[in-house]
């Protein structure tokens, strides 16, 4: 399809990254003058950058619109424009972004309130929404480079928020270093392309794509797999996204639940052509999500952290979306509307999550929690709403968006399909089991609150967010798939959806997952909620469960594998430029010192000596010459 | 007399120069000594310009010894001044620039 060239409102799209942008550049230099309306004037930007991009999606309808910025790098052969791509897949990005942004926004000027950082903390998330607009909004892929480290570097500050625990520190440091080796594989998938085609925009890259071997664009695929695994938290470097919880919780819920942790799908999805190329890059981003899918719910089963539950919730539901687009086409719409859903209902838990830590004096500790569904009403309720759109109670959100996407997996129709579908529905019913004893310990049975604590509402500003989040979760579903469905939005950027040929009846599958579900959620009952919780974990634990706690041994493996043999070669090198490189060095300059003092010492100041010096040397030349005229 | 008295003659002259040079402390004596071998060397100088016929030799003679002359001035001016601030001409006293 054709881009055209921008009109009306969407030709002042970049407002819509300029808008955060300018918000966090005055909170940040203006300094403490900013302190009494700084939270004020970030959330304003969020809104406003909302409002546009809403009015600009109503403009759009259905068009690709290319917005010509300026020239940003024109070297040699490399000419980058920047510009801006508003087509309706970046439109739902746009929306979802702001849109979450803009109540999480509203929620953080409650949950902050009594931080004496809190402008600090508003200027960052503008950044980052700024940041992650440019990744979704760039027509070229350095555009959305820098939007992608953009973002990388707003979670690393708002992880590192409460630098001065240790464990936001170190947290901030893993995620950045994690991010950092996916983000390698997004640089070398660039240079290839510029190296074989000379050209980074999305147009020249899509439509080149056909006419390179088989081998780079299964390389590029494969590079860009990894850029979207470091950013998405998925196999192998999900491990950095649960310790990211260390940051305060609307950050979990905006950047590590809703919308930068999703980045990867986006990019997997936008570089679709890409992957229409290799069905080898394909199968791999399938069996990435697969992977990852099982690993985080078998590891959120365990976590008594209520915030790692639900990231590891996280990780297991992005899972879902890679698993979804690299089924190609007939996933990425499934793909892409559980992201949407997902972004709801996971903001909306993470909000409650943050509220319930309000209530607890900032414990994390689900042990000790118990028994709040009567002190916090509305918590409960909003949370509980997410809790049902999350494992997918029918009708609500996950409900439509998670069933969509396995039964694309059985769709392929062959046994790889039956296993990616078993594994998926298998997973269901572990989200249901997690998020469940999640529930059952947080908000149900006996208080088991520590001494001193006293549970109370949360303000109106943090629970109105949390209302609206909670109102999008149960209707999100219906509206994406069936009300307006996201399919025909999306149909300029992905084609013509093809009538797919069902292996497994759609209802067949529904019920399944649905039954998978309740045994999930009977299980939980009869593991936890049946039974008093102790307040201390349990030592003596079966190996799975002990498996489960370390997330699958993800860390051990990463410092066994990684950490430790760096350490070596560290230590290695430093042995090498100690004895080796300076040791010569040093004795080169030993050497040449000692001997010309040494030397110095003929140096008397004796002219007689100098005077005997220079005779013999005229008797050596004397005899020298004569040596050579004679001989 | 031949040639080769000259030559040894000069050879002798020089040795004693050299010598003179390299045992005396007296600057004065010293510098007479150079000047005993840059005459030896005149003494070569004109000889061979006798027993060859030509007068290359003379001719660098007479620069050897304006040479001489001007060097014999500086130099007994640093020797002046060398013993106006040491009270010594002695060329082992002004052994400062070394090592």
């Amino acid at each position: 399809m054709e881009t055209v060239p921008a009109d009306g409102l969407i030709a002042a799209s970049w407002l819509l990254i300029a808008l955060p942008l300018a918000g966090a550049a005055v909170l940040l230099l203006g300094g403490r003058r900013t302190d009494r309306w700084g939270h004020l004037l970030g959330t304003g930007t969020v809104v406003a950058a909302f409002v546009l991009g809403l009015l600009c999606t109503l403009q759009l309808g259905g068009r690709r619109v290319d917005v010509d910025l300026f020239t940003f790098v024109s070297t040699g052969s490399l000419d980058v424009q920047a510009g801006l791509l508003f087509d309706p897949l970046s439109a739902v990005f746009v929306l979802l972004i702001t849109g979450v942004g803009a109540l999480i926004h509203v929620y953080s000027i409650g949950y902050m309130a009594h931080d004496p950082r809190r402008r600090r903390f508003f200027a960052y998330l503008n950044l980052f929404v700024a940041a992650m607009l440019l990744l979704v909004l760039g027509d070229n892929f350095v555009a959305l480079y820098v939007g992608w480290e953009g973002v990388g570097l707003a979670s690393y500050l708002l992880i590192a928020f409460w630098h001065e625990r240790p464990s936001a520190a170190t947290a901030a440091k893993k995620a950045f270093i994690m991010n950092r080796v996916g983000d390698v594989g997004l640089a070398l998938a660039i240079f290839l392309m510029f190296a074989q085609l000379g050209t980074v925009s999305y147009d020249g890259v899509f439509g080149a794509v056909g006419t390179l071997a088989g081998g780079t664009v299964t390389a590029i695929g494969l590079l860009l797999l990894l850029g979207a695994c470091g950013k998405s938290g998925q196999f192998p470097l999900q491990a950095w996204l649960p310790d990211a919880m260390e940051g305060p919780t609307p950050v979990s819920a905006l950047i590590h639940a809703a919308t930068m942790v999703t980045a990867g799908v986006y990019l997997i999805a936008r570089c679709a052509p890409i992957y229409d190329e290799t069905p080898t890059a394909r199968a791999v981003v399938l069996a990435v999500g697969a992977i990852t899918l099982m690993i985080g719910a078998i590891a959120g089963c365990a976590q008594d952290d209520i915030k790692k539950v639900l990231a590891y919730s996280t990780v297991s539901q992005i899972g879902y979306m890679f698993l979804a687009v690299g089924l190609g086409p007939v996933g990425y719409v499934a793909g892409l509307a559980h992201l949407l859903t997902h972004g709801f209902f996971k903001a909306g838990l993470f909000l409650g999550a943050g509220s319930v830590m309000h209530a607890m004096g900032d414990s994390v500790d689900m042990r000790r929690f118990g028994g709040l569904a009567s002190r916090m009403k509305v918590t409960f309720v909003t949370f509980g709403l997410g809790y049902l759109a999350l494992i997918g109670f029918p009708f609500l959100s996950g409900f439509y968006t998670k069933d969509a996407i396995i039964e694309a997996a059985f769709d392929r129709g062959d046994g790889w399909g039956y296993l990616l579908g078993g594994v998926a529905i298998l997973a269901a019913g572990l989200t249901a089991f997690y998020m469940t004893r999640l529930m059952l310990m947080t908000f149900f049975g006996r208080p088991r609150w520590e001494p001193g604590v006293h549970p109370h509402e949360s303000p109106t500003v943090m629970t109105a967010p949390m209302v609206l989040l909670a109102v999008g979760s149960v209707l999100a579903g219906f509206l994406l798939v069936v009300a307006f469905p996201l399919e025909s939005w999306l149909t300029p950027v992905f084609g013509e959806p093809e009538e797919a040929e069902h292996v497994v009846a759609p209802l067949v599958v529904s019920v399944l997952v649905t039954v998978v579900m309740a045994l999930g959620v009977l299980t939980a009952w009869l593991f936890v909620g049946r039974r008093e919780v102790p307040v201390t974990a349990p030592v003596r634990v079966s190996p799975v469960t002990r498996a489960a706690r370390r997330a699958l041994y993800a860390d051990a493996v990463n410092e066994s594998l990684f950490m430790r043999p760096g350490q070596w070669l560290t230590r290695a090198l430093v042995f090498v430029d100690n004895r080796g490189v300076d040791g010569a060095v040093n004795g080169l300059a030993a050497t040449l010192g000692g001997s010309s003092s040494r030397l110095g010492r003929t140096q008397t100041g004796f002219v007689r000596s100098y005077a005997l010096s220079m005779l013999g040397g005229a008797v050596v030349v004397a005899g020298a010459l004569l040596a050579v005229t004679a001989g | 007399m031949s040639l080769t008295h000259y030559l040894v003659l000069a050879a002798i002259l020089f040795t004693i120069g050299a010598v003179g040079v390299l045992v005396r402390r007296n600057a004065i004596v010293v510098f007479m000594c150079v000047e005993l071998m840059l005459n030896s060397v005149n003494l070569t100088l004109v000889t061979f310009a006798r027993a060859n016929g030509t007068v290359d030799g003379q001719v660098m003679a007479f620069f050897v010894m304006v040479v001489a002359a001007a060097e014999v001035v500086v130099g007994l001016a640093i020797i002046m001044s060398i013993y106006r601030t040491r009270r010594s001409a002695s060329v082992d006293d002004a052994n400062l620039l070394k090592y």
